[in-house]
């Protein structure tokens, strides 16, 4: 089943509610279609469509845009070596090489038992901690071919392990889920239907002088 | 401890100094990330403070403290906010934490070290200015920040700090955690906007040059870095004169850097903002304590990949805009990326400008067909095809995205005169320039290294146009 499941619905229409636009949803939905899926279906993008009262065509045009969605399926865990500057000093390429290597696939290819997708990335913000990776977009610091080494085999006997992983399988980013209680929430702001200054701004606002 | 697999206390690369330590006071101290260690470190003090003031009197003291922005422009934040239109309604707070600059680290420190001082920056930014719902956009592929700042914000709403009637008072504010999906594009304020509204990330076409014009749904909107928000508690706490205490008048405060690459200890700082200059940082020991053993310093990026890039002979300039700027290079977002004289300097400059060609959103065609012919010059030479057109043809193409003189350090050793910053442009954001700013620095500085490595051809030579056997007529018709 590739469309959103029940639990997932629900969740959506939480995520929509905290929206003054629905459609602003829609990135966050796209990567609950690949975390129950671990890749973005087609029958998930119709489902978001209909829940967010856009096109399938639009849901399409933004999803093909963002690098992390997949139309199609990867491997449980997507390692990301990172190629940018700092990295690509500190020994990037030796180590991406080294990882076509170790797990016997090119760039961009998934391995024949469907645990690994190797990719070459992008700056990763951890530029201090040359040359890292990704996995599953979890950050590996200073990564070197040892280090590759008991990477894999650690998240080979880690899959093995039902539910107990540590690393989550692709399409999973944050585990804990932001969550706004009933009794706290203030709701959407829409653009439309406000129309003067919020409460606590005193009504003779002189702050524009700034 | 582990998080999403990810052992945190080795996430840091953070170095504590002797720096007063305004936002990373939190780095290093147990718990920091919650909500008990929050408030046994002083923290949503500075809320409290704000909430006895009246908004207007908390956004003068922003703009007294002058808060540059910290994502690259460098822009004060008071000054900014003051940009929004009187009577036009809802405003939006929209957090950039999309750090995604080559050489940046440091968004991501915050947001997983000490979410709870984003928080608060942004309730004293949206009671400020009057901003009634917040958007915090983290970056799509940052699971380990995602996950702290979701369980900040749950804690922050249970216990009445977020949300409905903030500590009793009028003062009320959703703050929605927002993730993005891989694109370093959306990084600029207005693409991002066009991402949170659920579109493909392109920066969207100027005037109005600041979102807070016509931003989010087309309503006045802020954006702010979440460096600069992670400033404000501190400032609400201890006020703007302890603030403008430090570092210079036109530079106050303290701002953090990575410095990465070829140095003894890469890591993250915060530092003095204005007066430390590049020799304290790369070379004291209090900071990174010199190059590798038995290397020398042969050039640095001093503010993130899309800067012109520095020589020895700039390691005596503070962190100060106003002397970089002349210096022909940018602050941009405190990143410095050092190579030593072990560096294949074509091959750098390839690592970054393929960074700009492959996240070109490709809006505007300079950036998308220019950006890509660089990364393939460039591509070409390193791997030993390149010929002496090739050489022209870099520059050809880097005019066409930034016509007129683009800027450069001095060079005692080539006789080179500094081209001060900024530059014109032909693109709608700065990934086109920047596409070709390392190409550019690399070959105006290191003339030699491209030189020795390309093969002599004349104007004559069919191949010398990369195009085979194209009549000499009709070159630079568009054949190719």
């Amino acid at each position: 089943m590739s469309r959103l499941n029940a639990n997932n619905e629900l969740l959506a229409k939480e995520v929509i509610a905290r929206y003054p636009i629905k459609k602003s949803a829609l990135i966050p939905l796209l990567h609950l279609v690949q975390e129950q899926n671990g890749y973005v279906t087609s029958e998930g993008m119709t489902h978001l469509a209909e829940l967010l009262d856009i096109t399938s065509a639009e849901v399409l045009g933004t999803c093909s845009f963002y690098e992390m969605f997949k139309l199609e399926p990867v491997g449980r865990y997507v390692i990301n070596v990172c190629g940018t500057m700092s990295c690509q000093l500190l020994g990037a390429d030796e180590l991406i090489h080294h990882a076509e290597e170790r797990l016997g696939i090119k760039v961009g290819a998934t391995t024949d038992d469907g645990l690994f997708t190797l990719e070459k990335a992008e700056c990763q913000a951890a530029c201090t901690e040359a040359p890292c990776l990704q996995v599953n977009y979890r950050h590996e610091y200073r990564v070197t071919h040892g280090d590759f080494d008991a990477l894999v085999d650690r998240l080979v006997a880690d899959s093995k392990k039902n539910g107990s992983a540590v690393i989550p399988p692709h399409g999973t980013l944050s585990e804990t889920r932001q969550h706004i209680p009933a009794g706290r929430a203030v709701g959407a702001v829409a653009p439309d239907e406000v129309d003067g200054a919020p409460v606590w701004l005193p009504v003779d606002e002189p702050e524009e002088t700034a | 401890m582990t998080l999403g697999g990810v052992e945190i206390e080795r996430a840091a690369g953070f170095v504590a100094n002797d720096t007063p330590r305004i936002v990373t006071s939190r780095f290093g101290v147990d718990d920091s990330h919650t909500l008990v260690g929050y408030l046994a470190t002083g923290g949503y003090e500075g809320i409290r403070a704000a909430l006895k003031k009246r908004p207007d009197e908390v956004h003068s003291q922003i703009t007294e403290a002058t808060v540059l922005g910290r994502g690259g422009a460098g822009f004060p934040a008071g000054v900014k906010w003051g940009f929004m239109p009187k009577d036009v309604w809802p405003r939006y707070l929209v957090v950039n934490g999309d750090e995604s600059e080559p050489g940046t680290y440091k968004d991501r420190l915050l947001m997983e070290l000490d979410p709870h001082q984003l928080i608060e920056g942004c309730l004293i930014a949206s009671y400020a200015v009057g901003l009634s719902q917040c958007f915090l956009y983290v970056r799509g592929e940052m699971a380990v920040a995602q996950e702290r700042i979701a369980t900040a914000l749950n804690e922050a709403y249970e216990a009445g700090y977020v949300g409905r009637n903030i500590l009793g008072t009028d003062f009320s504010l959703d703050i929605v955690l927002h993730w993005g999906a891989g694109a370093y594009v959306v990084g600029e304020e207005t693409a991002l906007i066009e991402s949170l509204e659920g579109n493909r990330g392109m920066p969207r076409l100027k005037p109005p040059y600041f979102p807070a014009a016509i931003g989010l749904y087309g309503k006045p909107t802020i954006v702010n870095n979440v460096e600069t928000l992670a400033n404000l508690p501190w400032i609400a706490t201890n006020g703007a004169e302890a603030y403008r205490a430090i570092g210079t008048e036109s530079s106050p405060g303290t701002r953090m850097v990575a410095v990465s690459g070829h140095v003894k200890r890469p890591g993250v700082y915060e530092i003095i903002n204005g007066t430390t200059t590049f020799r304290q940082l790369l070379f004291d020991d209090e900071y990174c304590g010199g190059m590798r053993e038995g290397r020398t310093l042969k050039a640095f990026v001093p503010g993130g990949g899309s800067a012109p890039w520095f020589l020895p002979d700039q390691l005596d300039l503070p962190f100060e805009a106003s002397q970089v700027g002349p210096a022909g290079s940018m602050l941009g977002s405190g990143a410095i990326m050092v190579m030593d004289d072990t560096t294949d300097i074509p091959k750098a400059a390839h690592s970054l400008t393929r960074f700009y060609a492959h996240e070109s959103c490709g809006k505007c065609v300079p950036c998308r067909e220019g950006g890509t012919w660089l990364e393939r010059i460039l591509g070409r030479i390193v791997d030993g095809h390149g010929t002496t057109r090739d050489l022209e043809m870099l520059i050809e193409v880097g005019e066409t995205i930034c016509p007129g003189d683009f800027p450069h350090a001095a060079s005692e050793r080539l006789g080179l005169e500094a081209q001060r910053f900024p530059y014109q442009m032909t693109t709608i954001c700065f990934v086109g320039p920047s596409a070709f700013a390392p190409a550019h620095s690399a070959l105006t500085l290191f003339p030699e290294e491209f030189r020795d490595r390309v093969r002599e051809v004349s104007d004559d030579d069919p191949v010398a146009t990369g195009v085979g056997a194209v009549p000499v007529e009709l070159k630079g018709v568009g054949a190719q």
